[in-house]
């Protein structure tokens, strides 16, 4: 029987030379992710007894939640990650301002295909963009790792999506996973890992696959893989230092379930509140007026949704009453974009550039919604109360291009 | 190893670990029983006013899907639950809470059964008392008894040990004796 790619990458991290499915297997991660949430992990570590962590090269850290901290304790919080980082000789740190975890990482060449990045930080599912797998874990299982250096997985099932068709010039590969989204729903890939296949996959940029394999977090798989081919070659070339091999699903693996779905004639997509799988066409929303418009974020903050935005906005104001907040993902995605123009038709349409960091996506501070406010987002979820407030706010998630029609417009919609 | 306790229904799927445990908080740097304050929030404040010691939570799908806050488990062991029963789990959530012993049982017929008897969706404190075996994967309610899968067992070997940090803890000392 052949071997899918997450048990050949599974095989590869723990030491075999075949895993099978279902069986559980120990690994030790290619690098093991955390952010802000770096103290709580630490304060762990140390109470499982710990002193040094197992490699502190493997180990990246980026502060990119509460950034730059709005308060004591949250400054306090990033403190302590800066004391861990220098009592343990952690080379990977990259302080505020530096980006987004989920950029920064593969931007800096960490992340190598055929490997498992761990990651305390749901869309850690990411990186399979690179032909890795991104797999999710938890604070006390991230301490523990930190101290020895392995963990447990159950060997997964997995589910092939096959993307097939041409889109339409308004459609995004953020159009494209709300859709798959709406139709698997946020259980549909539960413990399994994905794996993407097609026309339209094939064509997408890593930035469009790190689109698609993140928000496979919000249909609750294990890891999200798009295979290594060209385009990931090209993208690491100059970024990754080590040698690496990757791996592709044998042509007879087995799959818990195939889906295929073809593109042709998709339309623009948005999440409706409160849940990322309540998912419909722009066009056949009711009126929707919006208070804020949120471009950014680990789904879609990189130079070509920045791109695509400022193109919409260049030389137009946003709506009167509304804030269109823009979070680059990284440094580097902020100094292209400077660069390109991009930033500067943005603040000339009246936006709010930030610094790069999650920003308001998870409600922490900044840019959170009052009592009664609706927002339309790029990011990857729209819970109740996920910006901050559950009073009667609603968050619509869309691509880029439709965030930046709809900061327009000031109500949701594609068109110009 | 039983666990007893009255039923708290949380009659919706998919509730997430931003109702569980808003995303405001995640990054204060806050013990388990300050945690347990915010426990269920943005789902219904109600619930930590009544949680009491030994409770057990009976709920749809997808229990606890969203992000990897380990919060939304602690959360909820600290406010006073012993064992959350759930037609399904979030991945993340399920191994977050074995990793803070918490037990957590996937059983969609007894999950059916008790939640059938509620109609509206949101927060109900129920009649039900159920018991837990979990070493023989049955629940008992009334006169009806349920089976549920056993864990993994490396699950069980964590769990069984107080929690991941316990059994780290073993596992580091164990590496000391052998010299590694």
């Amino acid at each position: 029987m052949g071997k899918t790619l997450i048990e050949k990458i599974i095989a590869g991290s723990s030491g075999r030379s075949e895993v099978n499915l279902g069986e559980i297997v120990f690994i030790t991660p290619h690098r093991i992710l955390s952010h802000d949430n770096s103290a709580a992990i630490s304060k762990i570590f140390k109470k499982i007894g710990a002193s040094k962590v197992w490699d502190p090269e493997r180990i990246f850290i980026a502060l990119d939640h509460a950034v730059p901290p709005p308060d004591e304790r949250k400054a306090l919080n990033h403190k302590v990650i800066r004391n861990f980082v220098h009592e343990q000789g952690i080379p990977h740190f990259y302080d505020c301002g530096v980006g987004i975890c989920h950029q920064v990482l593969p931007e800096h060449g960490h992340v190598v295909p055929g490997k498992i990045i761990l990651g305390s930080d749901s869309h850690t599912t990411t990186h399979g963009a690179l032909g890795a797998a991104g797999i999710p874990i938890g604070r006390t299982e991230t301490a523990s790792v930190w101290a020895i250096g392995r963990t447990w997985l159950k060997v997964p099932e997995s589910i092939k999506i096959t993307l097939n068709g041409k889109l339409k010039d308004n459609v995004y590969a953020k159009d494209v996973i709300l859709y798959v989204i709406g139709q698997i729903k946020a259980d549909g890939a539960n413990y399994r890992s994905v794996e993407y296949y097609g026309e339209v996959v094939e064509k997408m940029s890593i930035s469009e696959r790190m689109t698609i394999c993140n928000l496979s977090a919000e249909m609750g798989a294990k890891a999200g893989i798009v295979p290594f081919d060209e385009t990931t070659k090209r993208w690491l070339d100059g970024k990754v230092k080590e040698p690496y091999e990757p791996v592709d699903a044998d042509p007879d693996a087995s799959y818990a379930n195939v889906l295929e779905y073809d593109l042709n004639d998709l339309d623009p997509q948005v999440a409706c509140p409160h849940k990322v799988d309540n998912v419909c066409a722009v066009r056949d929303l009711t009126k929707i007026d919006i208070d804020v418009a949120l471009l950014g974020t680990c789904t879609n903050g990189r130079l070509d949704d920045l791109q695509i935005a400022s193109e919409i906005v260049k030389g137009k104001k946003i709506a009167r009453g509304v804030r269109l907040l823009v979070y680059p993902a990284s440094q580097q995605v902020l100094r292209d974009a400077l660069r390109l123009g991009y930033i500067d038709a943005l603040v000339s349409a009246e936006a709010e550039i930030a610094i790069p960091s999650c920003g308001p996506c998870l409600g922490a501070y900044g840019g959170v919604l009052a009592p009664g406010e609706t927002c339309i987002s790029s990011a990857n979820r729209n819970f109740k109360g996920r910006m901050g407030c559950k009073e009667d706010t609603g968050i619509y998630l869309a691509s880029p291009a439709t965030v930046a029609t709809s900061a327009l417009a000031g109500y949701i919609t594609t068109e110009v | 190893m039983i666990i007893e306790g009255r039923v708290w229904i949380f009659n919706d799927d998919d509730i997430n670990t931003d109702l569980i445990f808003p995303g405001k908080y995640t990054y204060e740097p806050l013990e388990p029983k300050e945690q347990a304050k915010y426990v269920m929030e943005d789902y219904d404040p109600a619930f930590v006013n009544q949680v009491k010691q030994h409770d057990i939570v009976v709920t749809g799908k997808n229990f606890g899907c969203g992000s990897s806050r380990e919060q939304a488990v602690t959360c909820l062991k600290f406010a006073g639950v012993d064992a959350i029963v759930a037609k399904s789990f979030a991945r993340l959530f399920y191994r977050n809470s074995i990793n803070s012993a918490l037990a957590v049982i996937e059983s969609p017929d007894l999950a059916e059964s008790i939640l059938n008897e509620v109609t509206e969706p949101g927060l109900h404190l129920s009649q039900f008392v159920i018991s837990i075996d979990l070493a023989k994967g049955k629940i008992a309610l009334d006169q009806k008894e349920f089976s549920f899968p056993p864990w993994d067992e490396q699950a069980m070997l964590i769990f069984k040990a107080g929690g991941l940090v316990e059994y780290t803890k073993q596992q580091l000392k164990d590496q000391a004796k052998k010299g590694l």
